[in-house]
């Protein structure tokens, strides 16, 4: 019995590979062996599936033409969206008093007045709407524009002044180059000033008529040999966002109208040797109309309207519409059953008392974690993806065969929209089990998850808080990572809601999304720390 | 030096409870070291060291003087049984077995022929959850066995098994012994280790109090003493008790008797002529050899501190 006589053991055994693709494989076996976990996965995309098409099934369009007729429903309602150059939706309407200049030319005008008129809504008498009240609107429009034809859509460039933003030059509904800041008077008129060349459009602007300042130019592709030249003048929906006590943001408005005075209009160029007409471009069946008069000289032209990208939460300016993210609202409720399973899938071994054999199997505790969080980050990220693109795909094919306008999107947005969604549930579930390691509670862990990133997001988008603590909110705690499904686009010129609500939010995907793996990041930087420090 | 534990004066607290206070002793190949205490003694904290779950304040533990984190493959050197019931309940028992061996590179193949030795062939399907803790220790003891490593350690094996499993421990145990494997056995229970274990680490209060082979364990607890059985108890005492010996009554016809030895004994009976049915060398117990040495550290416990044990946990 003394170890002199004792041949200590040698194992015949091949010893296997010693690292982390095998580590890898374990944490993976562990995962997909207990089938609670794997239907926890499957779940959390179904539900994501059904809360995205739900949203995509609940909305419908229905109009009725009159009693006795039937009422109908979807396309059929809805009058036809312009598409702008590009093929998005745009906005086009105005009061346009044009005539077509062919080839080269500039039109020039001077602009000396500048008024506006609103309403809050009422139409009384059912004779059109009242304007009680006097004032432009900040994006209240007046000035000159070259456009391919009088279609709604149909490409253009202008110089205009604004209500409240001085100078411009716009083109193509979403291109906007700010010019001098200031108003307009019969004391100190605007000169506004566009000239072609080929399919270079170049805006000047002047105070007197002689000392000429370039605005900017614009390249308008495929620009026809005749196009339509003149005044314009429009003016968006008024808009008023109120607070009230308990915080709801609600915002009210009606329509504006725009008058302008110009005078020294001139066209120079290959002009037909008809006058000037006018049009309300693209009013459609709208209750407000512009016109115009001339009496010597001297244009006076009412507008309403606005010549922009089309916003889906444009008051107003409104129309049965959907963005791709509207069918990932699921992801929420996803990322919570996701956050579950993520949890467990280390505090079950912290409740079993299992984590000593992982850690005996594998003492370099980092790569411990490592293996887990890629694992259950892939898992997620798989699911998540799998539901993404199923909810997107049939979401987007339901709202068009319902009759609703989908914001088109490149295909570069689809794919980070699509494949964000399921990066930012990878994370989610990445930081789950980080605060699972802190914690080594799974009740607690996926508490604290949804606590720092679904209750932001809810209170956030579902507008229960006042939009600027919701834009903090979306800033500041993990659930800015939701930016990540942003397919819209905020427009500087453009007035309009631009809240979590309505689709925006405060931080670029990209960063909102930083924000979340800083959060990620910081948790898994402290649960190495205890996991090595800690006794398992 | 593969096959060997050498723990040296760990020292450890768990706040104001002191769980190991310098631990040492070496646990060589082809020997079962029986580790033996009360609970609280730091027996378990003391395993967790050695496999690197628990750093300890002072003091080191190697495996063939190696720290057990700087092990690669770490089941290939050492095999573990901390806790029957550390396994994922919904999953099933070969599950089990394959997560831990993929995580050593080893095949599915190893773990059919653990499943074999561990005598679990039949019920590996079945989640693990579903287990008697006879069957957990199987999965337990079969885990430990996956990497074929020369060093093993298992804490209160016996726990929950059934008479045939403690045989079937016992035979095994000694079988891996008998190839040469270093085998630390903890238990708190010393009739479990009786015929299993070559040699003894006593341990108390987070030290050890005895390190000795069983054998001399036990002759050095029976101290020499005689039995005798007799029906003139009174006679015989005040023979035996002329003869310089110590008596003390065990029962109605029995005594035990120190300071003289047994042939000595039956010479001064004979002598005085005092009838007496038996005399016999007592033997004693593994229990009673351990309940001498860990007596102070049962009171101990009781007295002051009853919770090292679960503040280790």
């Amino acid at each position: 019995m003394t170890t002199g006589t004792i041949t200590p053991y040698r194992s015949t055994l091949e010893t296997g590979r010693d690292g982390f693709p095998q580590l890898l494989r374990a944490e993976w076996t562990k995962f997909r062996s207990v089938r609670g976990w794997v239907i926890g996965m499957v779940i959390a995309a179904l539900v994501m599936v059904l809360l995205g098409l739900f949203a995509a099934g609940n909305g419908s369009i229905g109009c009725n033409s009159g009693p006795g007729t039937p009422t109908r429903t979807g396309r059929a309602c809805v009058p036809p969206i312009p598409l702008g150059p590009d093929g998005r939706a745009v906005t086009d309407s105005f009061y346009f008093v044009h005539q077509p200049l062919t080839g080269n030319g500039s039109i020039t005008a001077r602009l000396t007045s500048m008024t506006g008129r609103y309403g809050t809504g009422g139409f009384p008498g059912g004779q059109g709407p009242s304007l009680p009240y006097r004032g432009l609107q900040p994006w209240s429009k007046a000035g000159v524009i070259i456009k391919q034809s009088i279609k709604p859509g149909s490409a253009y460039a202008a110089v205009m002044l604004t209500g409240s933003h001085g100078v411009r030059m716009q083109y193509d509904y979403t291109q906007d180059i700010a010019g001098p800041a200031g108003a307009v008077s019969a004391a100190s008129p605007r000169w506004l000033r566009l000239t072609r060349s080929g399919n270079s459009i170049t805006a000047y602007e002047s105070a007197d008529g002689t000392h000429w300042a370039r605005v900017g130019a614009a390249h308008l592709a495929g620009l026809p040999a005749t196009v339509q030249a003149g005044v314009f003048v429009t003016s968006p929906q008024h808009t008023v966002t109120t607070q009230s006590i308990g915080g709801r943001t609600s915002s009210t408005g009606g329509p504006s109208l725009a008058t302008a005075v110009f005078d020294r209009v001139s066209l120079v160029g290959a002009r037909s040797s008809g006058g000037w007409a006018g049009d309300n471009v693209g009013a459609g069946n709208s209750a407000l109309l512009g016109g115009f008069r001339q009496a010597g000289g001297v244009f006076t032209v009412r507008g309403s309207g606005d010549v922009a990208p089309a916003l889906p939460d444009r008051v107003g300016g409104s129309f049965p519409s959907a963005t791709i993210e509207q069918h990932l609202v699921g992801a929420f409720a996803g990322l919570i059953v996701m956050a579950v399973v993520a949890a467990m899938f280390i505090t079950a071994e912290y409740r079993r008392g299992l984590i000593r054999l992982t850690l005996a199997a594998s003492p370099r505790r980092s790569r411990v974690l490592a293996a887990k969080a890629l694992v259950i980050g892939s898992v997620t990220f798989v699911a998540g993806l799998a539901a993404a693109i199923i909810a997107v795909t049939i979401g987007v094919r339901l709202a068009r065969a319902k009759g609703f306008y989908v914001f088109p999107v490149t295909a570069l947005t689809e794919v980070r929209v699509v494949a964000g969604t399921a990066a930012l549930l990878a994370v989610a579930a990445v930081l789950a089990l980080a605060v699972g390691v802190i914690l080594r509670r799974s009740a607690a862990a996926v508490a604290v998850v949804t606590v720092a990133i679904v209750l932001p997001y809810v209170l956030a988008v579902a507008s229960v808080l006042p939009a600027g603590a919701a834009d903090w909110l979306l800033r500041l705690t993990p659930a800015a990572g939701f930016a990540i499904q942003q397919s819209l686009h905020a427009y500087a010129q453009v007035a309009a809601s631009y809240t979590p609500t309505a689709g925006y939010f405060p931080l670029a995907p990209w960063a909102g999304f930083a924000v979340l793996c800083g959060y990620a990041a910081a948790a898994v930087g402290v649960a190495l720390l205890l996991l090595r420090r800690r006794d398992a | 030096m593969e096959a060997t534990i050498e723990v040296s004066r760990l020292r450890k607290r768990f706040g104001p409870v002191v769980a190991l206070d310098g631990m040492s002793f070496t646990v060589p190949p082809g020997q079962v070291t029986g580790f033996v205490g009360p609970n609280g003694a730091g027996k378990s904290t003391t395993m967790r060291v050695i496999l690197g779950l628990d750093a300890p304040d002072e003091g080191s533990a190697l495996i063939g003087g190696r720290l057990y984190r700087s092990l690669r493959r770490p089941l290939s050197h050492v095999g573990s049984l901390l806790d029957a019931a550390a396994l994922q309940p919904s999953r099933s028992a070969r599950s089990h077995l394959l997560w831990l061996a993929h995580s050593q590179g080893l095949t599915a193949r190893r773990v059919d022929e653990v499943i074999e030795q561990a005598g679990l062939q039949g019920a590996v399907r079945r989640k693990a959850g579903g287990y008697s803790l006879g069957m957990r220790q199987r999965l337990g003891i079969a885990a430990a066995m996956l990497g074929d490593p020369p060093v093993l350690l298992f804490d209160e094996p016996f726990n929950g098994m059934d008479p045939e499993g403690i045989v079937w421990m016992r035979g095994f145990l000694r079988s891996l012994a008998g190839q040469g494997r270093a085998v630390l056995v903890s238990s708190h229970l010393m009739s479990e280790l009786q015929d299993a274990a070559d040699r003894l680490v006593v341990v108390g209060r987070g030290a050890v109090i005895a390190d000795t082979g069983v054998a001399d364990l036990i002759t050095a607890a029976s101290g020499g003493r005689v039995t005798l059985r007799t029906d003139a108890r009174t006679e015989a005492m005040t023979v035996l008790a002329h003869a310089g010996a110590t008596v003390t009554v065990t029962g109605r016809d029995t005594l035990t008797v120190s300071g003289l030895p047994a042939e000595r004994v039956v010479a001064a009976l004979g002598e005085s002529a005092v009838p007496f049915s038996e005399v016999s060398a007592l033997r004693a117990t593994l229990e009673e050899a351990y309940m001498e040495l860990t007596r102070d550290a049962v009171e101990f416990r009781a007295s002051a501190i009853a919770g090292s044990e679960e503040a280790g946990r």
